[in-house]
């Protein structure tokens, strides 16, 4: 522990973010040493070219939309705690981590990791997936032997399935709906190295 | 209940009959010195007046019993077996609190009863060979080959560590817990040994497949849950064979000679056994998948070589006395997805059927046959002592090593297994067959108790299959254990499950760590580039992609719902209807002449759709029943190929009953063929014209029909091989596509999954559109059909599902997903249905959450 006791004092922030993210200790070294191994050029942030370094993440299809959510609304640069929010997201859900009830929901909450499935889909961000959005994630999802015709109806349908008010496009609401059955505190989730 | 009065009848008179040709058999058997029961000679006292051992005259008809008694009992057996079941079945009060596989025991109860009384001795046994031989190999086969793979494999590990260190605990801590109550004197004198209550600790340590199964199917807990149950019940027989294997070994040398070398070459064996099986088993994956690739020659038996090779490994890992039941299990496992790829849809679904048929057959003799053999005066040795404290420590150690084991596994796992799981996991350790088969086959020469052991092990089998088998759905419920909530496959469900493994692969990526899904992403670059290369045919490749695959699938559903709905409602000329008014059902009907039973389900009309039948219809994904559901869909498809050839062309129908052992098509004359489609071409030429004014321009016109319907429509395509195919007219196949690619495709869509699903003309149509617009069916008049073609936006408010006709067939549907697939589809569209749409928000969310 003392190692990581004297690594963690040099991380600003650290007790705050630990408190935001539920991250432990060991887990917030880990992934600020991650972090550093990743801006290779020491500038003290990383930026998207950081991420596109990562060799298997360039092979992923929608890497490029994942990165994108790293960098919200234009920004070019990732500081460490943002960092970190981001990946909190797919923290476990653990069910003994006390609520605040005046704080707002826990980053890893299912909700929390909806909205960041919806906002992957959602480029524009106007809150709605749209046929198009969809189309283009499923173009790079689906393997090229899916012509374009089929690929077409594959969104249409999904569309319909999740579209209550019929607007051709899925709201969030809808989205969360459609994914009611769905396991997400389990799928989203991987686990972090303590 | 008159079914069931009138079937317990018929198997009282099955039973009696049964009784009459053994109490025959006996009374010659004792007097002619036969030993085997299987091989005797048979009868002539019950024969009839003209069969003597001379022949005087020609006899006319002769009683040849002894000709045919093996078999015919067999088959008699078999049948009063699966009647048993049905009787289960039947009766759905004892059938709500009682597991079926305790019913079936209890009937075997009543039938050895039965036997005995007429037999005065059990003639009929569970034979250990004929249960692993026999009985068996089907059903690990049918449980690896439809095992929910990628949960298995993620969850491999922990089965790993349940099946193989839960199964040595168990075996040694019942075996050393009972040596121990012996030498303290809790069970009076019995010749029996250390190794020997380590050798009935190991076959008593095998939780069964069968019984787990039968069990767990019922209560439908969730999947991580019924997979860990599962699996390790399949992986532990095998491990427990060969950990009887080992002790039945040192027990044959003599507790004297062994010395750690013998051990050692013990632990050895366990490791070279249990691998051994399992890489055979791997070997025949890959020959059946290798050899499924170019079996499409002879379709009509391509289902069978599953069968057989699978049998193939199962008796080859025995011959090398590796484990059996391990090598059929990931033989079943392994070559599962490159087979169904390989298959035609028509094969793959008669292997499914098929697997089902002889696994539940053979589940239903065996439990029958456990409750048969009970019913024996032989081999009932009571100890009081024993047989008690073995149940004890049997339950004790199951939970103790569960709890154990989860414990451990439990600071490695993403989500933890709760305490809940842990106790439905630990009760769920059923003992069922194996033990006994393994206990029947003992030496008695060796192991002086081998009759007390049996005893013991069929008390331990009966107490946790009817007790804890029994008080499980009520535990389950008590303890409020997480169940598969019933859901219904869904595309979008399916699209996000994509997204999540590809987000997550980047998340493990980015936080620098090799987890589970560096792995698996690993695994499925390997299989793209190198096995399916190897094992799978090209066109197979192409057509793999899962999600295009349930997309398919969802749309053969909504296309065979449409047709369902379409004859419920009286006949399919209500296509054709332009302004929704609601179809005359009486008048259609005479008009056509649909059968009586159509007409008598449409009398019941709303209520004739059980409850029930929607739930069954939604089985969870990991369970392993297929047959209720996909049953349904076969009786729907068929009903309708009934209708269809019943009444559609009726006036010049000349039946050509046509006999092919090697083809099923549909006896349909060629000139129906080219006039159904012609008018179909006719239709659609009309539609496209109708659409080129209309919205979308014709799309890429070419190539596209010639190559997508071939990897899409396969269900049409045999009947396409064997005829000439429509495509041949080189006239028409630009208006095919034309008319594919005209406007939204969505009527084209439509009609073609339907006459795929029905193999109706071999028209094969590559838009594959989730909108069902009112596709002109091939079989009405020409002037029908010119009212209702274009499936351009202006005619789409003509819609018949026009949102009218629909809240009035709700409560008739099967699925409510085709419900909403057609509501949506209609939503851009007209007027009426804007009209009629606040009525169906509320609908929806009725059917629909």
């Amino acid at each position: 522990m003392g190692s990581t006791n004297s690594t963690l004092s040099k991380i600003p922030n650290a007790g705050d973010l630990m408190q935001e993210t539920g991250f432990s200790p060991a887990h917030i070294v880990r992934l600020y040493d991650r972090y550093k191994a990743l801006d290779k050029d020491k500038k003290g942030h990383l930026c998207p070219q950081d991420f596109g370094a990562i060799k298997e993440l360039a092979m992923n299809p929608i890497s490029d939309r994942i990165i994108g959510a790293f960098f919200s609304s234009g920004q070019e640069v990732l500081d460490f705690p943002s960092f970190v929010r981001i990946l909190a997201h797919f923290r476990p859900v653990d069910k003994n981590r006390p609520k605040d009830p005046n704080s707002p929901e826990h980053i890893n909450s299912r909700s929390n990791k909806l909205k960041f499935i919806f906002q992957l889909y959602d480029q524009d961000k106007d809150g709605k997936i749209s046929r198009q959005e969809l189309l283009q994630v499923l173009r790079t999802m689906l393997e090229k032997q899916v012509t374009e015709e089929q690929l077409e109806s594959i969104a249409d349908r999904t569309i319909q399935e999740a579209d209550l008010d019929r607007d051709d496009a899925i709201s969030f609401d809808e989205f969360r709906k459609s994914m009611e059955k769905v396991n997400i505190e389990h799928k989203m989730s991987i686990r972090f190295l303590r | 209940m008159a079914p069931y009065s009138q079937l317990s009848f018929l198997l009282t008179v099955l039973l009696i009959f049964g009784a009459l040709c053994v109490t025959s058999k006996v009374q010659i058997q004792s007097s002619s010195e036969r030993q085997s029961a299987s091989s005797n000679t048979g009868s002539t006292g019950e024969s009839t007046s003209n069969s003597s051992a001379s022949i005087t005259t020609v006899p006319i008809v002769t009683w040849k019993w002894h000709h045919v008694e093996t078999p015919y009992l067999v088959a008699l057996w078999i049948l009063v077996c699966w009647l048993c079941k049905l009787m289960a079945q039947l009766n759905s009060k004892l059938k709500s609190f009682f597991p079926e596989s305790a019913l079936l025991i209890i009937s075997g109860f009543i039938l050895g009863g039965i036997v005995w009384g007429a037999d005065k001795a059990q003639t009929f046994k569970l034979v250990p060979r004929n249960f692993f031989y026999f009985l068996l190999p089907q059903i690990i086969l049918d449980t690896g080959y439809f095992m929910p793979n990628k949960l298995f494999f993620s969850n491999l590990g922990a089965i790993l560590v349940h099946a193989v260190i839960g199964t040595c605990w168990n075996a040694a801590a019942v075996g050393i817990s009972l040596w121990g109550c012996y030498l303290g004197g809790a069970m009076g004198n019995l010749q029996i040994g250390l190794l020997q209550f380590l050798l009935f600790g190991s076959l008593l340590a095998a939780v069964d497949p069968v019984a787990v199964i039968a069990v767990f199917e019922e209560v439908h807990v969730n999947e991580v849950l019924f997979i860990w149950v599962f699996g390790e019940s399949l992986l532990n027989d095998g491990v427990t064979v060969v950990l009887y294997n080992v002790f039945d070994a040192f027990v044959s040398l003599g507790g004297e000679k062994i010395n750690a070398g013998e051990i050692i070459k013990g632990i050895v064996s366990f490791f070279v056994v249990a691998f051994g099986g399992s890489l055979i088993g791997v070997v025949f994956a890959i020959l059946i998948s290798l050899l499924t690739k170019y079996t499409g020659k002879v379709q009509i038996i391509e289902a069978g070589f599953i069968f057989v090779l699978g049998y193939l490994s199962y008796l080859t890992a025995e011959m090398l006395s590796l484990s059996a039941i391990l090598s059929v299990t990931f033989c079943g496992v392994c070559c599962q997805k490159y087979v169904n790829a390989n298959m035609d849809e028509k094969s793959v679904t008669a292997v499914r059927y098929a697997m089902k048929v002889f696994a539940n057959g053979s589940e239903t003799m065996i439990f029958v046959f456990l409750g048969v053999t009970a019913i024996d005066t032989d081999i009932w040795v009571w100890n009081t002592g024993f047989i008690l404290l073995t149940l004890l420590f049997v339950l004790v150690y199951r939970f103790m090593g569960v709890f154990f084991l989860t414990w451990i596994l439990n600071r490695y796992r993403l989500v933890p297994i709760e305490l809940i799981d842990q106790i439905v996991m630990s009760f769920g350790g059923l003992r069922g067959a194996v033990a006994y088969g393994l206990a029947a086959s003992l030496d008695e020469t060796r192991i002086k108790e081998k009759n007390l052991m049996i005893t013991t092990t069929l008390i331990v089998v009966y107490f946790t299959v009817i007790l804890q088998g029994l008080t499980m759905k009520p535990l389950v419920k008590w303890l409020k254990v997480k169940r598969v909530s019933p859901t219904e496959l869904k595309l979008i469900e399916k699209v996000n499950n994509r997204a999540f493994e590809h987000i997550l692969a980047a998340m493990e990526d980015i936080s620098g760590r090799i987890g589970d899904n560096w792995w698996t992403r690993g695994w499925k670059r390997f299989e793209d580039t190198y096995i399916t290369w190897f094992l799978m045919k090209p066109e197979a490749r192409k057509n793999r992609d899962y999600l295009f695959s349930i997309f398919h699938k969802l749309n053969l559903e909504d296309a065979i719902n449409y047709v369902t709905e379409a004859e419920k409602r009286g006949s399919l000329a209500f296509l054709n209807q332009t302004d929704g008014t609601i179809v005359n059902f009486e008048k259609k009907l005479r008009f056509s002449g649909v059968m009586p039973d159509i007409m008598s389900e449409l009398d019941f009309g709303n209520n004739n759709v059980q409850p029930t039948s929607v739930i069954q219809d939604t089985v969870p994904s990991v369970s392993l029943n297929i047959h209720e559901h996909e049953m349904k869909r076969m009786n729907e498809d068929f009903n309708a190929h009934h209708l269809l050839q019943q009444h559609l062309y009726r006036s010049r129908k000349n039946h050509r009953h046509k006999y092919s052992r090697s083809n099923f098509s549909i006896n349909q004359s060629e000139d129906e063929v080219q006039e159904i489609f012609q008018r179909t071409m006719r239709s659609r030429l009309e539609s496209f014209k109708s659409a080129k004014m209309g919205v979308t321009p014709a799309k890429k016109i070419t190539k596209h029909p010639k190559k997508d319907p071939n990897h899409k429509m396969s269900n049409g395509k045999t009947t396409d091989k064997s005829k000439k195919h429509p495509y041949g007219d080189e006239d028409f196949e630009f208006s095919e596509a034309d008319s594919a690619y005209s406007g939204d495709g969505g009527a084209t869509g439509g009609s073609s999954q339907r006459r795929g699903t029905y193999t109706m003309g071999g028209v094969e149509n590559p838009a594959f559109m989730p909108e069902m617009d009112t596709p002109p069916p091939p079989w009405v008049t020409e002037a029908e059909a010119d009212t209702s073609v274009a499936p351009s936006q202006g005619a789409q408010r003509y819609l018949p599902w026009s949102p009218r006709n629909l809240h009035r067939l709700a409560p008739l549907r099967i699925s409510d997903r085709s419900t909403d697939s057609f509501l949506m589809a209609d939503a851009p569209a007209t007027e009426e249905s804007s009209e009629e749409s606040p009525q169906q928000p509320s609908q929806r969310d009725g059917t629909h959450m």
